[in-house]
């Protein structure tokens, strides 16, 4: 797991997990930044409610 | 009249590519109207209301994708539907065939680049709380540009968040600028000592471009979403923000951009600012002026809050010359596709003594019931214009309606436009405002445009301007100044 301090996202280079418009990957990728793009599908089939007990499980 | 549905199970396919290729399939000859979708209760419902879902197709899961299409004939809904399955084919085999790879979660993505910082999230609403906390837990900060997340997950997630040390940006954040970097809808504006920290993404928008117009410039401008303010959400990422921004030793200067907050939570930031070592404009649009510390300035519009920001007076910028507006005629209508800019321009209005109904009043306008003896300001961003199509920044034809009603109605003298432009934005809003003005009759009324961007945009600010002065429009060097303008020309 990271170790994210506060400042990390103010004083150093973006790197950037994008989850969701793939138009706003492509934005940052013609700007130079470092950017992963998700393949993201809905999680516990579908079910929001299913997906919000997971994340707060931790899967 | 004939509504055909298929279903494709557990195929995802973002909204902006979706809604692409809905317009296509609405295009298609015979159909009346035609939708793709996720399967979300929230996009049944829509889909329901816009006659576009039987029975079969409402048994799909959130996961599944709905297209549904209603024709004049079976013949042309099939034909529109194939049409429909043949671009998600290509879609799905365009994704496997790119080289790239790609993770399927946010723990392996962070797994294999540990020096990943920052999650960027625009899944549905229903899922995008879950998605951040994901990204929290792994030690990153997250944007959430998603909007329709549940109250009670926002704040939970922003507790859990600063506990952690991280910041959320959102959610229905559009617009965040970091270390210089425009993340969703943002604009380039050049790197300077001014931050930025606002509950709104055209307020931010409208100020950092206005702030880079006077030859300033932005560290970072972190949106915090539209309910950070309010006494539920209690400030928590507005507050680390600035506990943020104070430890950047770029910054000098740090505006604040909100709607008039609760007054616990206006109390606290106040609190924050008098113990900041850095200098503040605090912008609390509709707002009387604030009992400030004295590292800060109150500015009532976004305008005045870029000029002060700057060192400048807040009246310090030159109209144009007023031009005349049809004789006889009286009212002012405002069809703006920022949300915070049809305030703004409320407000203006309303401070000049003009009566300002809208669909969004601010404090001493008045809902839009009965426009006939006032100015209507609509804020076409607003559910109500927006449920199931995309904003009026992406798609500038939600505008539409509204612009060619306004121009053949003898009672409205001038028509007040909101153009923005940046990344995320209609590649040529102008151009397609244009196009309509072009057909306006002699006598419609006079058009009054403000342009939200810079020369380094990809629309590019100047070429905006100039294509909407072709056409007639009146141009403002910012959205208050439009508003002042209509009735400047108005008075000639």
């Amino acid at each position: 797991m990271n170790k994210g301090k506060p400042a990390d996202l103010l004083s150093g280079p973006l790197h950037v997990v994008n989850v969701g418009l793939e138009s706003f990957s492509e934005q940052l990728k013609d700007l130079g930044v470092d950017v992963v793009q998700v393949d993201w599908s809905p999680p516990a089939a579908g079910d929001p409610d299913l997906a919000r007990l997971l994340s707060k499980l931790g899967a | 009249m004939i509504t055909v549905n298929r279903v494709r199970r557990a195929f995802y396919l973002d909204s902006v590519a979706l809604m692409r290729h809905s317009r296509v399939l609405a295009g298609m000859d015979g159909v009346a109207e035609a939708a793709m979708m996720m399967g979300t209760p929230a996009n049944q419902a829509i889909m329901r209301e816009a006659g576009l879902l039987d029975m079969d197709a409402a048994s799909a899961q959130g996961g599944d994708l709905i297209i549904g299409v209603r024709a004049d004939t079976q013949a042309a809904a099939e034909a529109a539907v194939e049409e429909a399955a043949r671009r998600l084919d290509q879609a799905s085999t365009q994704i496997t065939r790119e080289e790239e790879w790609r993770p399927r979660s946010i723990r392996t993505a962070v797994a294999a680049a540990a020096d990943t910082n920052l999650a960027l999230i625009s899944v549905p609403g229903a899922f995008a709380a879950a998605e951040a906390r994901k990204a929290v837990r792994r030690g990153l900060h997250a944007m959430i540009f998603s909007d329709n997340v549940p109250l009670d997950e926002e704040i939970s997630l922003k507790q859990e968040a600063r506990d952690c040390g991280l910041l959320v940006m959102g959610p229905d954040c559009g617009t965040s600028i970091i270390n210089g970097v425009p993340l969703a809808f943002a604009n380039r504006v050049p790197n300077g000592n001014i931050a930025i920290v606002g509950a709104s993404g055209t307020g931010i928008q409208e100020v950092s471009c206005l702030i880079a117009a006077a030859d300033s410039g932005v560290t970072h401008a972190i949106g915090v979403g539209g309910r950070d303010m309010t006494d539920a959400v209690g400030g928590l990422s507005t507050i680390m923000a600035l506990d943020l921004l104070e430890h950047d030793s770029g910054t000098d200067h740090i505006v604040i951009i909100s709607k008039p907050p609760s007054q616990s939570v206006a109390r606290k930031v106040i609190e924050s600012v008098a113990e900041s070592s850095k200098s503040f404009t605090i912008c609390f649009i509709g707002a009387g002026s604030l009992e400030l510390p004295p590292n800060a300035q109150f500015a009532g519009t976004l305008k005045s809050a870029a000029l002060l920001a700057v060192g400048r007076e807040p009246d310090d910028l030159a109209l144009p010359t007023p031009r005349i507006a049809p004789k006889g005629r009286e009212r002012i209508r405002g069809l703006f596709s920022g949300g915070t800019l049809c305030a703004e321009a409320q407000i203006v209005l309303s401070n000049l003594g003009r009566q300002v109904v809208s669909n969004a009043p601010v404090p001493g306008a008045m809902a839009d019931t009965d426009a006939k003896d006032a100015d209507r300001l609509i804020d076409l961003g607003a559910d109500e214009y927006t449920q199931g199509r995309p904003h009026p920044m992406i798609d500038p034809s939600v505008r539409d309606a509204e612009l060619k009603a306004a121009l053949t109605d003898s009672s409205v003298a001038v028509i007040l436009l909101d153009v923005v432009i940046g990344f995320g934005a209609h590649d040529d809003p102008a151009g397609h405002l244009a196009h309509l003005l072009d057909g306006a009759q002699g006598d419609a009324p006079l058009v009054i445009a403000s342009v939200t961007g810079t020369e380094d945009d990809p629309q590019c600010r100047s070429s905006q301007a100039a294509k909407l002065e072709r056409a007639g429009v009146l141009i403002a060097p910012s959205n208050a100044d439009a508003a002042a303008l209509a009735l400047a020309c108005l008075n000639r």
